[in-house]
């Protein structure tokens, strides 16, 4: 991009004057823009990485599944892409879609049993296969042990974090008003009713627990092509119960819910900090007195504050 | 299997720990006929709709549908045959609106595929119109076309039978079971009903009905199968059930005890 000192110099008449403001004022606005991404692209991309990730757990809870397991599917799909592109040399891609597939593979074979079980129960016996799989990290030697894994290519771009999150978002509202979309909202609402309806209940809620593991483990291969290093800790308890967070308070009534919930959750701490509050409990507690209200006054969620108004 | 016969209970039975809920049913609903079940309170009437729609198995018999063995099938299965159900205890998606209630039941109709959606094909506009349609159709039959948009946990207790029923006609069913479906209906609401599952069995529609009512029943009912505890007391046209001294004993003289289960 030029400057706007290097504009021709026989830019005399009204309208080529005109022009130059113009020009300088867009050249400014580039700067500004490049600047605010040096400085907060970090930010962007983390907030788009929890808004995918957040969807991930929001197409369980959209069949009316408590599952707290989304957080180990991304670890699986991080460490899978991240060994494929170290060891093997995959091209990245090929390797965070395999990380996808087989986050897929493993919610597909521990679907069967675990489904059986309902609500908080479902919950518990989610969140002991995440802790089953962060043990498994920290004491396998190729997953590198509590340390991690350590220099990770750096692929990731944030046009592909936000490709990856339109197109997951077209995807699950397409998804909504199709058949499988019905069946996990009747699910949802009475899973005997929709039994006698003719949904095999069984089958649905299967699909949905794996198509939300598919999408963590794709959002965990670009986390871990974006950060270097990963560890086991990253993807334990912690992380499990704030997707939860980002999904209670954006909503599960719409796609946009969890997608405005993880970016405002994200995004407020480092708001915060750039408004010289420094304290870190101060900042997490904002967040933790949002989820409070939206529990106590929006239980739809911050989406339904949109909702309402059309 | 009876020519006519579109449901056979074969001694069925069906027991929850000690309590015998079914001992040995045994009696046939001819198709295109409005079939009632009635009998005291505990006497086991939702206990066998359970086993028809596959929600409870049966311990012990048969049950044939159009000739067909489906007591072990699972419940997706028998409403995939045609059987469709309301709950005495109401069952609806409280958090959709009337209209959404019925295009979810919609479910076994097919024609909502992913693909058309994905990539906006008009396909998918057209099978949308006419799923529209068809639900608004069994809206406006069951009498609640002007509640479309209302959220269905907002509805009166009249309204919300009328919607299940609503909701249970979307899946074209050819055997419907209705648990006590006028209970707490004003009485506008229940001759509203009654021409309903009239023109239902005219287009060839089954009804299992359970029913408390008796007058409602008696004037409804092609056939009636009276229970008590667990087992058949009898199977007859109203006018013999009306005369049978155990049924008089047993359910006419004990009318005003009943209470919502
Ligand atoms: N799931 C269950 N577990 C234990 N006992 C049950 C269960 N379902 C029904 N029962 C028992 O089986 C018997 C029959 O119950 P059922 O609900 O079929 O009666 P009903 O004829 O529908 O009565 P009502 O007119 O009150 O609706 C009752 O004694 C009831 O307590
Ligand atoms: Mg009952």
């Amino acid at each position: 991009m030029k400057l706007p000192a290097d504009l021709p110099a026989g830019a005399a008449s009204r309208a080529d004057r005109g022009l130059a403001i113009r020009l300088r004022r867009r050249a400014a606005e580039v700067v500004a823009l490049s600047e605010f991404f040096a400085v907060y692209g970090s930010l962007i991309n983390f907030a788009g990485l929890n808004a995918l990730l957040a969807l991930s757990l929001y197409v369980p809870l959209s069949a009316g599944q408590l599952s707290l397991g989304n957080a180990a599917f991304a670890g699986i799909g991080a460490y899978v892409s991240a060994l494929l592109t170290m060891r093997l040399n995959v091209p990245f891609p090929m390797s965070v879609a395999a990380g996808g597939c087989l986050a897929a593979a493993v919610a597909m074979a521990i679907g069967a049993p675990v489904l059986r079980i309902k609500g908080i129960f479902l919950a518990m016996a989610t969140l002991a296969f995440g802790e089953v799989v962060r043990i498994c990290a920290v004491n396998l030697s190729i997953t590198g042990g509590a340390e991690g894994l350590i220099g990770i290519p750096n692929k990731t771009t944030a046009v592909m974090i936000y490709g990856a999150l339109a197109a997951t978002a077209y995807f699950l509202t397409a998804l909504r008003w199709s058949q499988t979309g019905w069946s996990f909202a009747s699910i949802r609402e009475d899973e005997t009713a929709a039994m006698v309806m003719g949904i095999n209940t069984t089958r649905y809620k299967n699909v949905a627990f794996i198509l939300g593991a598919f999408i963590a483990g794709i959002a965990g291969g670009l986390y871990a092509h974006l950060n270097f290093i990963i560890t086991p800790a990253e993807f334990g308890f912690s992380a499990e119960v704030q997707l939860l967070i980002y999904n209670i308070v954006g909503g599960t009534r719409s796609v946009f819910g969890p997608i405005v919930g993880a970016l405002i959750l994200t995004a407020i701490p480092e708001a915060l900090r750039a408004a010289g509050v420094t304290a870190g409990p101060l900042r997490l507690g904002v967040n933790g007195l949002i989820l409070l209200l939206v529990i106590l006054y929006l239980p739809n969620g911050l989406s339904s504050l949109f909702a309402k108004k059309r | 299997m009876i020519s006519g016969m579109l449901l056979e209970f074969e001694k069925i039975s069906r027991s929850f720990g000690g309590v015998r809920a079914l001992s040995g049913v045994s009696f046939g609903v001819q198709a295109a006929t409005i079939h009632g079940l009635i009998g005291p309170n505990g006497s086991g009437k939702t206990t066998l709709m359970n086993v028809v729609s596959g929600l409870s198995g049966a311990d012990a018999g048969r049950l044939l549908f159009d000739g067909r063995p489906i007591h072990r099938l699972r419940p997706h299965r028998i409403a995939a045959l045609g059987v469709a159900r309301t709950f005495q205890n109401i069952r609806l998606f409280s958090g959709m609106s009337c209209l959404e209630n019925v295009i979810a039941g919609q479910h076994l109709m097919g024609a909502r595929p992913l693909f058309q959606r994905l990539f906006r094909l008009r396909s998918a506009n057209l099978a949308e119109m006419k799923s529209l349609a068809d639900a608004r159709a069994c809206l406006s039959k069951a009498g609640i076309a002007g509640r479309e948009s209302a959220p269905a946990g907002s509805l009166s207790y009249g309204e919300r039978r009328r919607l299940e029923i609503a909701r249970a006609m979307a899946l074209k069913p050819r055997l419907l079971l209705l648990d006590e479906p006028i209970a707490g209906m004003r009485l506008r609401e229940i001759e509203e009903m009654e021409s309903l599952f009239r023109s239902l069995v005219a287009s060839g529609v089954t009804i299992l009905l359970i029913e408390h009512n008796m007058p409602f029943v008696m004037r409804l009912c092609h056939s009636i199968t009276v229970l008590h505890f667990g087992e058949t007391v009898m199977t007859g046209t109203p006018g013999e059930v009306a005369e049978h001294p155990e049924v008089i004993e047993a359910y006419l003289g004990g009318k005003g005890e009943r209470n919502e289960g």
